[in-house]
């Protein structure tokens, strides 16, 4: 994971190099606050594609963006009905699996990209790399992934949108990705792809910081680090609104 | 965590509010009206109401760690909201009490260490249904055929020739015996002790109080005078659930005070509303209510554990 960027800037000068086109990528809000009236969140990500000479080419290039979350390690278990009763009955470990991943395009990725180059680039559900180098049989590790895949899919957490870019005049795109509630805090990483006949010519990279912040936060690191406070502070709240209520009540019966 | 449920994305509205600890925005308003809810069967019915809660949580996608621990700091408001009733009519053992707070702090002890165990195999899930099930199941139909008996709906072919002994035969056999005047009995202490390390245990690992299992164990087990056995279920499980809160700030991280305060605001209002309606309905009647009210929870409980689930993957974070 950490190794894209720099795999991004060895290629930089290549690209300058030929004297390509360029990306200068933006987002709607550098950060996501979650507050109290969190329900989650729309990002607009749009930019602007410079050609050399600003020349705009005949054929049209295709835009993948695609919004990461930070590395999650987990545990996916499987059910299985064993004596009449549905239970966890096998698991498999995704040390690598992001928190969030969002992925869209101006058109079907199948079309715009090869599988080597998708692959490399991870784009799409089906070329996450969600733990490397795991020593279960393929079969097995590929039920479990399905089984994610699908399970984030409809959470809201994993996104594959076939036409979330739109490309006006060949020269400004944007393309618009949601974020559920329940998306973990952490740093962001969007990334933008301007490809030519299957081929990546231009890349750029952006972090969006999702952090809670205020009460939210206060209330998360307390239960993190105070928890005998935290705790007693929950006890108080109770008998207090217990005892409230029935001291409201009491007196006026 | 463990996540089952996918159905997280309710519809948006202003009443939204995000639970820090759930990670998660959920409808305030339905929140404290299912406190409500609960808060009035628990004032009618004199027990906590985390067997409704709990599940019901789980059902709306709250993460089921959050959703027992969470619960728990609820029950705590709620029973204060009845005890003290209780307490100025004198219908509280306290010596009872405090044997049995004794006992569940030890249990929800116990429990904390179920609890780890149970979710490091992966099987929390499952444990938490069939408990649940064992539990409801013969309690809501005992409650049942009672409240239909004595309701004079129903009536059992042979009454039981055998003469009603004032406690339980294995009771009467444990050895120290001390007298709690309050209760009017004079048996060994170890049957409150363990009675309460069991509600302990059930307090941690269900998210309930165990009302529901004390008041009838109290009743029938040890043979308390009826006139104490609510409150002091009620002192049992104030201090039994408070502890339990603590555990679980302390370990599991899982309560969520957002969430708790409201359930509570709904609870807490619920119960006084409830514990008045008391007064109007016949006992039998309530408990007629109660039984469905159990065996219903049981139900869908056992329905989830042997139809196939929705979801047959869950995710749990490291």
């Amino acid at each position: 994971m950490k190794l894209r960027p720099f795999f991004l800037a060895l290629l930089a000068p290549l690209l300058l190099g030929q004297a390509g086109p360029r990306l200068v990528p933006d987002i709607s809000a550098r950060a996501i606050e979650i507050r109290y009236s969190f329900t989650g969140a729309q990002l607009l990500l749009f930019g602007a594609i410079l050609y050399p000479g600003g020349r705009t080419p005949t054929r049209p290039l295709d835009v993948v963006v695609l919004l990461k979350g930070p590395v999650q390690p987990m545990i996916v278990r499987e059910k299985q009905k064993i004596a009449g009763i549905w239970m966890n009955a096998d698991s498999h470990r995704f040390v690598s699996a992001p928190a969030y991943y969002a992925v869209a395009s101006n058109r079907p990725l199948a079309q715009i990209v090869g599988e080597r180059t998708a692959a490399v680039y991870e784009l799409g559900l089906g070329n996450l790399q969600l733990s490397p180098g795991g020593g279960a049989q393929p079969e097995k590790a590929q039920r479990f992934e399905n089984g994610l895949l699908d399970l984030r899919t409809r959470q809201g957490l994993y996104a594959e949108n076939d036409n979330g870019v739109e490309i006006s005049d060949g020269v400004l795109y944007r393309a618009r990705i949601s974020i559920p509630s329940q998306v973990p805090i952490g740093t962001y990483e969007t990334e933008t792809f301007l490809i030519d006949r299957g081929k990546v010519i231009a890349a750029a990279t952006k972090e969006v910081d999702v952090r809670k912040t205020g009460f939210e936060r206060f209330i998360a690191t307390a239960a993190r680090r105070h928890g005998f406070l935290y705790g007693l502070a929950a006890v108080v709240l109770s008998l207090g609104l217990g005892w409230g209520a029935a001291a409201l009540f009491g007196r006026n019966s | 965590m463990t996540e089952t449920n996918a159905s997280a994305i309710a519809s948006r509205s202003r009443m939204d509010i995000y639970l820090p600890i759930a990670n998660m925005s959920v409808n305030a308003l339905f929140i404290v009206i299912l406190g409500g809810l609960v808060g009035i069967l628990s004032g009618l019915f004199g027990v906590g109401g985390g067997f409704l809660t709990t599940p019901l949580l789980i059902f709306y996608g709250i993460p089921p760690s959050v959703a027992v621990a969470s619960a728990t700091t609820q029950i705590t408001g709620a029973s204060v909201s009845g005890v003290f009733a209780h307490m100025k009519r004198g219908g509280v053992d306290l010596r009872m009490g405090l044997v049995m707070i004794a006992g569940g702090l030890v249990g929800s002890l116990a429990g904390a260490g179920l609890f780890r165990l149970a979710q490091a195999s992966g099987q929390i899930d499952v444990v938490i249904g069939i408990l649940y099930v064992a539990l409801l199941l013969p309690i809501g139909l005992l409650m049942l055929r009672d409240a239909v008996v004595a309701l004079g709906w129903w009536k059992p072919a042979e009454t039981e020739a055998e003469p009603r002994k004032r406690h339980h035969r294995l009771v009467a056999s444990l050895p120290f015996r001390w007298r709690f005047y309050a209760s009017g009995l004079y048996l060994s202490p170890l049957a409150p002790l363990a009675l309460g390390f069991v509600a302990g245990i059930l307090t941690v690992l269900l998210g309930v109080g165990g009302g529901f299992i004390l008041v009838p164990a109290m009743i029938y087990i040890l043979g308390m005078a009826p006139r104490v056995v609510v409150g002091t279920s009620l002192v049992m499980i104030i201090a039994v659930s408070a502890g339990t809160t603590m555990i679980h700030s302390l370990t599991t991280r899982s309560v969520d005070i957002v969430l708790a305060a409201l359930l509570l605001v709904g609870g807490v209002v619920g119960a006084q509303y409830g514990a008045r309606l008391t007064t109007r309905l016949k006992p039998d009647l309530l408990r007629f209510g109660l039984g469905v009210i159990i065996l219903l929870v049981a139900l869908r409980m056992a329905l989830g554990l042997t139809y196939r689930p929705e979801e047959i993957f869950s995710i749990e974070y490291l």
